[in-house]
């Protein structure tokens, strides 16, 4: 087994992992809820920014950020659909949570009707061949394609971009503050409305943005592809500790390498075996996750 | 009869209908107790897969697969509720989705498992395609009887100290604790319970579907079988019932082609927990309605639904 080989898959995948499962984090820490819908709106991401490169002829660079901003809308649209009345009510968060549920069934339904509009029954898309350098780069002792390390540097750039936000902007400030304490933030005249839809699309992004990047890596669209990862980002905002932003951010990394090391050590059958095991054991055995915090320092 | 067939409800639909009913009662006991469980299409797999073993494979009748199916699901419950269910709310949730997939890996891989562990080839579960040529043996009889006895044994055991008990607990689970109602033990014994439930459902749809494979029984089961029970309603053990028959018939009254299936249950399922939170069957809101119709002011203390208290938001 080419080890170096393997930790370069890990470190790719690991970004993707990451980048994906700090939306979920993200939403969890500021409003306190679980949005399954998340692994959709990381599909939608992929397909606007398919379309954006096939029917509307973008260059391939545009379809990230066409796709951040696409999902982004799309998720303050779910906010304001399936989480915003619900908690006009005061309804418990698993009312949220069945309720995004529904949303997430409804969004990838929906992508099936129109994938099949588009590409036909079997509901395969692919960005046009040519179009994303897939040769593997020359002249290294392991095998990395200019793709993958255009998703790596893309991916580092908006998680750091994402912690400067969150750590060094008023904005941050007034979502930390939310994530601390609504009412209090409320009571200090932040508008926790504005912040919670804020948050929506800043999860939205990111997830549209691994969506994307994702979907430019495997170069094989279904409206499928949100049901794997979905489970994955689960477990890693678990392991780092549910609504960690720092914690999922090294969960992808780790659920990442997990996957990749089982596959090589021949595991391939057990690879997901692996992975929901340790979310069950982590939930068990330490349930605030593995660089856990105390519930009141989160975000 | 005619009626329901010139609907559409055909009877397979009704056949379905009363398994997907049978399911909604099992997801009806967890919430009932306040522990939202994801599990259950994990335990359906688990009765699925040993019913059909036990029938095909070794050649014994319908009743004792059944039987089968519903202790080993029993069985393998009881394991993963004791730590599980320490869990709480979204927790418990993730934990037992987590279950469900563990499940479904395990039976997927379970022919190469058990042949690596034995030293030579086997066939059990078939892999990926699962298991075929399953003889036909579930009538609709069997399963209205099936579904008649698990509703009588649930409204006794509603009347039963222990059901007050799971009452109590569904309501505040300290102060249930506090009142010297062992919780841990409650908790665990409507775990199995409700395992042993699903794996029922499953053993009887494995000889009605004649085929089944570990990608039936996945994380969309899980939430089908949850849609039941949320769009009936889980204030009393009618809802999951009338929400199984709805969700099983609706697409074929509707006749509405196969493709737009999930866009209607999708839609159904957040429909109904934002508008009609208390499901379908729901008597204390239609109590509400009916008194509000009349005039009156409604009562200040609205009784919660069992989804909406199920945990403290």
């Amino acid at each position: 087994m080419n080890v170096t080989q393997q930790i370069i898959n890990a470190i790719w995948l690991g970004s993707v992992y990451s980048l994906f499962s700090l939306g979920y984090a993200l939403v969890f820490s500021v409003l306190g809820v679980l949005n399954l819908a998340h692994s959709a709106i990381f599909m939608w991401g992929a397909f606007i920014g398919l379309v954006s490169v096939l029917y509307f002829g973008f260059p391939v660079w545009l379809s990230v950020p066409v796709a951040m901003i696409g999902a982004g809308l799309l998720a303050v649209l779910l906010e304001r659909v399936a989480f915003a009345p619900l908690r006009a009510r005061g309804a418990p968060r698993i009312s949220q949570l069945i309720s995004s549920i529904g949303a997430s069934i409804l969004l990838v339904s929906v992508a099936q009707l129109i994938f099949q509009q588009l590409f036909g029954a079997q509901m395969l898309a692919r960005f046009p061949l040519g179009s994303i350098p897939t040769d593997p780069i020359e002249g290294l002792p392991f095998n990395v394609t200019p793709i993958q390390v255009i998703i790596l540097v893309v991916a580092l750039v908006l998680m750091v971009l994402l912690q400067l936000l969150i750590s060094r902007t008023r904005l941050g400030q007034r979502m930390r503050a939310v994530a601390f304490n609504t009412r209090t933030a409320s009571l200090l005249g932040i508008n926790v409305g504005g912040i919670f839809v804020f948050t929506f699309f800043l999860a939205g992004a990111l997830a549209g943005a691994a969506g994307v990047l994702f979907g430019l890596a495997y170069n094989a669209l279904t409206p499928f592809i949100g049901e794997a990862i979905a489970l994955k980002g689960l477990t890693v905002i678990v392991l780092g500790g549910l609504g960690n932003i720092q914690g999922a951010l090294i969960g992808g990394f780790v659920v990442a390498g997990l996957e990749v090391f089982s596959i090589a050590a021949g595991g391939s059958n057990y690879r997901d075996a692996i992975v929901f095991s340790l979310l069950f054991l982590i939930l068990l055995v330490r349930p605030q996750g593995l660089v856990g915090q105390k519930e009141g320092t989160r975000a | 009869m005619e009626f329901l067939s010139s609907l559409g409800i055909s009877e397979p639909v009704v056949q379905f209908a009363l398994i997907n009913a049978i399911l909604g009662l099992s997801i009806y006991l967890t919430l009932f107790t306040g522990m939202f469980s994801l599990a259950n299409a994990g335990f359906m797999a688990i009765g699925a897969f040993t019913g059909v073993i036990i029938t095909q494979r070794l050649g014994l009748p319908l009743p004792i697969g059944v039987a089968g199916g519903m202790l080993m699901a029993g069985v393998i419950a009881l394991p993963i509720g004791l730590p599980v269910l320490r869990l709480r709310d979204i927790y418990l949730a993730i934990a037992t989705i987590g279950f469900g997939e563990v499940v479904r890996i395990l039976i997927l891989n379970f022919d190469p498992l058990v042949s690596g562990l034995i030293g030579m080839d086997v066939e059990i579960t078939g892999g990926a395609l699962g298991i075929k040529r399953i003889p036909k043996l579930t009538e609709t009889w069997h399963l209205i009887i099936f579904l008649i006895l698990i509703s009588y044994f649930i409204t006794r055991l509603h009347r039963s100290r222990f059901g007050r008990a799971m009452a109590a607990i569904r309501q505040d689970e300290k102060a249930a604790a506090n009142m010297g109602i062992d919780t841990v033990y409650v908790k665990n014994v409507v775990f199995i319970l409700s395992a042993m439930i699903a794996g029922g459902a499953g053993a009887w749809s494995g000889h009605l579907t004649r085929i089944i494979s570990p990608g039936d029984f996945g994380f969309d089961k899980a939430v089908d079988i949850l849609a039941f029970a949320v769009l009936g309603g889980t204030s009393t053990w009618v809802g999951p019932i009338v929400g199984g028959f709805v969700l099983t018939a609706l697409p074929e009254v509707l006749r509405f082609a196969d493709q737009f299936r999930g866009v209607i249950n999708g839609l159904i399922l957040m429909l109904v927990i934002v508008y009609v939170p208390g499901g379908l069957v729901n008597p204390a809101g239609i109590r509400r309605i009916f008194e509000r119709l009349r005039g009156r002011k409604s009562p200040s203390a609205v009784p919660p639904t069992s989804t909406e208290a199920g945990s403290k938001a």
